[in-house]
């Protein structure tokens, strides 16, 4: 917002004043229309991604370290459960549905528009100080009393403090700077890894990584990272008031929270 | 705020109208270019554009990685479970003798040439990785010639856009661009790790495609044809593999 406030007198004052301001005293914005939009179109593709990428996996519930690896090899680690290939020996007596074609085609779909969103909001998020502001740890938030507190009423199951309405605690901000910055980039660099298309012009992708069952093993590992934030995001969200978060994350506006008796 | 959101409006309505007029010029270009895969259409056909589009821009010379020799895998996987049917044990039992791959479609001299045909010509090697869509992996040598060669000799015309091939197995049949049929790695692949092809593996004649996965390297060719038009084969959607829900472009 900042930077809009900011803009030069003579076009603000060109523009009629004459609409009702919105009345603040009931809600305040808590998150800004990108951050709003992005979110759930982003949802919306994380969900694909995790759903179809789940159905790959069954298809060879196999992961190897390096370069290659097949079931003629040891794997480092396999999932107990059966897969949709008749070559892939489980211990189970049958094969399940190939679910590949669909997948395939809807991961790649979902990921191609989760990184174009991811875009938006990467250089929304820097132009609008949203990292800056609402993701960077504040000066003097990283002390290890202001760290260990906000630990502790997550741990007690403390309700979000009305401090809390306006912005992230500590633990918060690290945990997204490390999903957005680390654990995102990571699974896109991985899954880059596994197209032979791509690394045939970008060899470097794959091989910094020590090759393509690594990259592929990583981005599995990654993946249930990502999954486990949701499901704790989740939780966090249901623990703090879910219809009131939700919508915030749909309107913007966070109702101020009701007395507790 | 309702100053800065008119303005916001107004900014947001260009952007979404330069937006549209932009994608509408890229479709163009993209169809100019040859950016546009035959399996375009339907529910994932925008992901399929984007994927093979950005990858052609990007991977047109492209080499796929070679690798050292100690890196070949020990046991290459030998995949192929289904039985091959009687013409496929006939030609077997006379050691592929009679195996032959007929060439036709937009070519000058169309033709059909026996295993030990292709043999006479320039051989290459390349010690490729085989990476296949359900996530498995190996590397091994592959011993062909470059279909780029045999398409010199049976003449195939310049305004070629694709090569269709088929194998035995009547249900698969793929196709290729021509930026992937005169690449230097594309081989009619006849041996492997300084033998023939085992039929395990796609013997005694298979396509590879090393920029590709796995099920772009038809096993047991029989046939290839040169053409303009995707259209005219099976639903026209550029192979087998989209008909069955699979991609046409498996570069990624």
């Amino acid at each position: 917002m900042s930077t809009l406030d900011s803009a030069p007198a003579p076009l603000a004052a060109s523009v009629p004043a004459s609409a009702p301001a919105v009345s603040s005293s009931t809600t305040a914005v808590r998150h800004s229309a990108l951050v709003r939009i992005t979110h759930w179109i982003f949802s919306l593709c994380f969900l694909a991604l995790l759903v179809t990428g789940a159905e790959i996996v069954v298809s060879h519930p196999r992961f190897y370290w390096g370069e290659t690896g097949t079931v003629l090899t040891t794997p480092a680690f396999k999932l107990p459960i059966p897969s949709s290939r008749a070559l892939v020996p489980t211990g189970y007596g049958y094969v399940m549905p190939d679910q590949n074609g669909w997948s395939r085609a809807l991961h790649f779909q979902s990921a191609w528009m989760a990184v174009l969103i991811a875009l938006l909001y990467g250089i929304g998020g820097f132009v609008s100080g949203h990292f800056r502001k609402d993701l960077l740890p504040q000066r003097g938030d990283l002390s290890w009393r202001g760290f260990s507190t906000a630990v502790r009423h997550h741990r007690l199951f403390q309700r979000a403090n009305h401090e809390e309405d306006d912005a992230y605690n500590v633990p918060q901000r690290l945990t997204y700077l490390i999903v957005i910055f680390l654990l995102f980039p990571l699974v896109i660099w991985t899954g880059l890894a596994m197209s032979p298309g791509f690394v045939s012009a970008f060899p470097a992708t794959v091989t910094l990584l020590g090759g393509r069952q690594t990259a592929r093993t990583l981005h599995f590992l990654i993946s249930v990272a990502l999954l486990l934030f949701l499901l704790v995001h989740l939780g966090m969200v249901f623990v703090s008031g879910f219809s009131r978060r939700m919508r915030a994350m749909i309107t913007g506006h966070l109702k101020p929270a009701k007395e507790r008796v | 705020m309702t100053k800065l959101s008119r303005r916001k409006l107004l900014i947001t309505g260009m952007a979404a109208t330069a937006g549209a007029a932009g994608l509408g010029v890229a479709a163009r270009l993209a169809e100019k270019y040859g950016l546009v895969p035959p399996d375009h259409g339907g529910l994932y056909g925008l992901g399929e554009t984007l994927t093979y589009a950005s990858q052609r821009l990007l991977t047109r010379h492209s080499l796929a990685r070679e690798f050292s020799k100690s890196q070949i895998s020990e046991r290459p996987l030998p995949n192929e479970i289904t039985p091959l049917g009687d013409e496929f044990n006939r030609l077997q039992a006379g050691k592929f003798f009679d195996w032959r791959l007929t060439v036709d479609g937009m070519v000058d001299r169309p033709g059909s040439f026996s295993i030990d045909q292709l043999k006479s010509y320039p051989s290459r090697n390349q010690i490729t990785e085989v990476a296949c869509e359900e996530g498995w992996s190996y590397i091994a040598e592959w011993h062909g010639v470059p279909l780029s060669h045999l398409l010199s000799v049976v003449g195939a015309h310049p305004q070629a856009r694709y090569v269709v091939y088929y194998s035995i197995q009547p249900d698969w049949w793929e196709s290729m661009d021509m930026a992937d049929a005169l690449h230097p790695q594309t081989f009619l692949t006849y041996g492997m790790n300084g033998d023939d092809l085992p039929v395990g593996n796609g013997g005694p004649l298979r396509m590879r495609l090393p920029r590709q996965l796995g099920y772009k390297s038809v096993k047991f060719l029989t046939h290839l044809t040169v053409t303009d038009d995707m259209k005219k084969f099976g639903k026209g959607l550029g192979s087998a593999s989209p008909e069955g829900g699979y991609a046409w472009y498996a570069g990624i």
